[in-house]
């Protein structure tokens, strides 16, 4: 039991937070680098490859730095602390993910192979208009057969997508189930434009459009799952990154913003909201580093509840951090210039990126009768 | 990071889980299941197996009777007792008094009190609080006069102590008292050992919202205590109290008992947990904090090595209070119209849960203000952890 980095663990860190952290150290360049496209800075992205940060979860063999998921963590949370708008989440963890999990041979060293290199952008289109974070499709259809197959339909948002080189979509399966293919973007109708929290997303339109099955074919509706509970778990490593700031930045606005001839910080009503914000903080950096490590060694029902209930906990603590920063800063937060409401906005896309609080709450009520109490250590 | 305990811990938990299980009377570790009041000889008796087996004051110096543990053995021992529905050790012996002995007092009370203390021979009662000393402690006025006469050294003490817990059954007192009035208020006050059975001594009982006598006052009229039981040096008490607060970091979070309670309030609900999606909820969110708050004080406890509490510590005195009193809340409304049957006997149709279940909500509203308010707590995270 040891909740601490070890001295290569915290060189990465140091090593992603000296690029990273210097390079978004001033809110401006972050506003001015997610005002144009396609949305974060393609050198930045170039040095996180060169870093190895890129290839972290993927194997030697694949083109990886064979790494794992608290690596990956340690790169999340650096990203969430400067609320970096490199796709790291959509293009590494999450598609890159899926190859890793479900690619052939060739795949997984073509496609992995570029995205540890910074070569080339992977998204993975997934999401349906209506459809609400379930790990198959409907709207978009494949039919076909062998390696000769074709899409049809819309996935909407696709993060990454009009900027990505390769995609990789889930499909209904003539025969039942959710399929996954890769797809090249340019024969897809793509429309882009940004997310609430200044990241991009598109409309992926799909009409009879080429597509290689990812791997071996067929269902891949658990491999879709894994995937997307390994995304909320980093995705919450990323919400802990930019939660400490948030509570940080407010703690030290109270210090320093004078009303009425004295600082906030004279006003108890004010320094026990803030108190609770760290209990938040503490509370979710507890819970999402233990879904970490069950990430690393658990069975794929472990890493499902592990995901389930870091969701649940960073949802709630994200919320309240969130909207405490906003208000304890009063109107200096609610403007695009300063950087506590972008934060705010940030904590609500991941929020929402793979199953919001009560999502995970209705999945965890489901079974809640099957166990007396939960034990984290087995 | 890594998640899982090494063998050696593991191997560790097993035989405290063999011990609790097998050496305390079933029918003790019942009644804590069953939320029922423990007699004064069941604590006891729980208390001297502890002690018996070396599990009573783990954390004392070796020399009297610790063992030595590192905070995460400490941890685990805490959640084992309490999942194994054993009373813990009396925490005015275990964690308050004894510790400040060993810590600060002579080699003659080291003798005379700690082994007793251990095994719970004294049964030791706090007298810290007063009607206008509470969570501003050094505001107390209990009063101790050093007189020096021909019947030998002594301090003559007079005032009020209150919130006495189970001071009914109280041998011994340790009290914080004035020694000197003319000076900052902390820098006043001593620290002493009384024998309840000293005249002048008076215990009365307060009745709670619960219905039970758990606390007391404690007056001083002219009682004389030998000089010899002062505590470490004159004036210096409020070191020692803080050394007494402070020295804890294991077990201020109650997350066994909370969790081994809403493990059981699942079972008592029954259908009903399948039946009504709002009840289903209610038990995922109070679990998934208890996990957080589990994890957080694993955290603590594992990654403490320099010494210095982990910032994060505070959480759990505040967070732990707050689920403990969630939990009996929901208890209370699972237990519907049976809530009301504080007062039903052993011929009642209801389960006995059901009736214990507003008494020990109502209880359980003093977890939040004893111990330094959760008010304090709070005041402790802006000050101490934002700079507030």
């Amino acid at each position: 039991m040891d909740f601490t980095y070890d001295d290569e663990q915290q060189a990465l860190r140091d090593a992603v937070r000296g690029l990273i952290g210097k390079k978004y150290s001033d809110f401006e360049t972050r506003r001015q680098t997610v005002a144009a496209d396609p949305g974060f800075d393609e050198t930045t992205w170039s040095r996180l490859a060169e870093l190895g940060a890129l290839g972290l979860p993927f194997s030697e063999d694949d083109g990886g730095a064979g790494a794992g998921p608290i690596e990956v963590a340690i790169v999340a949370q650096e990203l969430g602390r400067v609320i970096a708008p490199e796709p790291y989440l959509t293009s590494v963890v999450l598609a890159g993910g899926l190859v890793a999990d479900a690619g052939s041979d060739t795949q997984r060293a073509e496609i992995l192979g570029a995205l540890s290199a910074g070569e080339s952008i992977l998204a993975f289109a997934h999401d349906e208009p209506g459809s609400r974070w379930a790990p198959t499709a409907s709207k978009v259809t494949a039919s076909g057969s062998g390696d000769a197959w074709t899409l049809t339909g819309v996935k909407e948002p696709v993060l990454a997508g009009a900027r990505a080189d390769t995609l990789i979509v889930s499909a209904a399966l003539p025969e039942g189930g959710t399929g996954l293919f890769v797809v090249d973007p340019a024969n897809t109708d793509r429309t882009g434009y940004p997310t609430n929290d200044g990241g991009r997303a598109a409309r992926i339109g799909f009409n009879g459009t080429a597509a290689v099955p990812l791997g071996v074919g067929g269902d891949a509706t658990s491999v879709i799952a894994t995937g997307l509970d390994r995304a909320r778990i980093i995705a919450a490593n990323q919400a802990v990154g930019a939660m400490e700031v948030s509570l940080h930045a407010t703690a030290s606005y109270l210090t320093s913003r004078k009303q009425f001839g004295v600082t906030l910080n004279t006003f108890q009503a004010l320094n026990f909201r803030a108190a609770d914000m760290y209990i938040s903080l503490e509370l979710t950096r507890s819970i999402v580093d233990w879904a970490t490590m069950v990430l690393v060694e658990g069975t794929s029902e472990e890493i499902a509840d592990a995901a389930s209930r870091a969701a649940l906990q960073t949802s709630r603590a994200s919320r309240h951090i969130g909207q405490e920063a906003i208000q304890l800063h009063g109107g200096i937060g609610m403007t695009a210039e300063y950087s506590i409401g972008s934060y705010t906005s940030h904590l609500t896309a991941l929020d929402h990126l793979f199953g919001d609080g009560n999502h995970h709450l209705r999945v965890l009520a489901g079974k809640v009768g099957d166990h007396a109490d939960v034990d984290p250590l087995g | 990071m890594h998640l899982k305990l090494s063998p050696e811990d593991a191997a560790f938990r097993e035989e405290l889980r063999t011990y609790f299980t097998t050496e305390i009377p079933q029918e003790i570790r019942d009644a804590v299941a069953q939320r029922r009041e423990l007699t004064k000889e069941q604590i006891v008796t729980a208390h001297k197996i502890l002690n018996k087996g070396g599990y009573a004051v783990p954390h004392w110096p070796t020399e009297w009777g610790g063992r030595g543990w590192t905070d995460l053995q400490r941890h685990i021992w805490h959640e084992e007792l309490q999942r194994a529905n054993v009373p813990l050790p009396l925490v005015f012996n275990s964690s308050m008094v004894g510790p400040v002995i060993a810590a600060f007092g002579s080699q003659e009370q080291k003798e005379k009190f700690l082994p007793a203390t251990a095994n719970l021979d004294i049964w030791w009662s706090q007298g810290f609080s007063e009607p206008d000393a509470g969570s501003d402690l050094a505001s107390l006025r209990t009063t101790a006069e050093y007189v020096e006469d021909e019947s030998g050294a002594r301090f003559v003490v007079n005032g009020q102590k209150t919130w006495t817990t189970l001071g009914q059954y109280g041998d011994w007192i340790f009290c914080l008292v004035r020694t000197d009035p003319d000076v900052k208020k902390q820098a006043g006050i001593s620290f002493l050992l009384i024998d309840m059975t000293t005249p002048g001594v008076t215990v009365r009982p307060i009745e709670l919202i619960d219905g039970g006598h758990e606390v007391n006052e404690v007056w001083f009229e002219d009682v004389q205590v030998p000089a010899e039981n002062l505590v470490g040096e004159l004036n210096r008490g409020w070191d020692y109290a803080k050394f007494l607060l402070g020295n804890e970091r294991v077990g201020v979070a109650p997350v066994g008992a909370t969790k081994r309670v809403l493990a059981s309030a699942k079972e008592w609900a029954g259908d009903l947990v399948a039946e009504d999606p709002f009840l289903a909820a209610r038990f995922v969110e109070l679990e998934n904090e208890l996990l957080a708050l589990e994890l957080t004080a694993l955290r603590v406890s594992a990654n403490s090595a320099d010494g210095k509490p982990h910032p994060a510590s505070s959480v759990l005195k505040l967070k732990g209070t707050e689920l403990q009193q969630a939990v009996s809340e929901l208890v209370v409304d699972i237990a519907g119209p049976g809530a009301i049957a504080s007062g039903a006997g052993e011929g009642s149709d209801l389960e006995h849960w059901q009736a214990r279940s507003t008494p020990a909500y109502l209880n359980l509203r003093k977890a939040s203000i004893y111990g330094g308010s959760n008010e304090v707590q709070r005041q402790i995270i802006a000050r101490t952890i934002l700079g507030l």
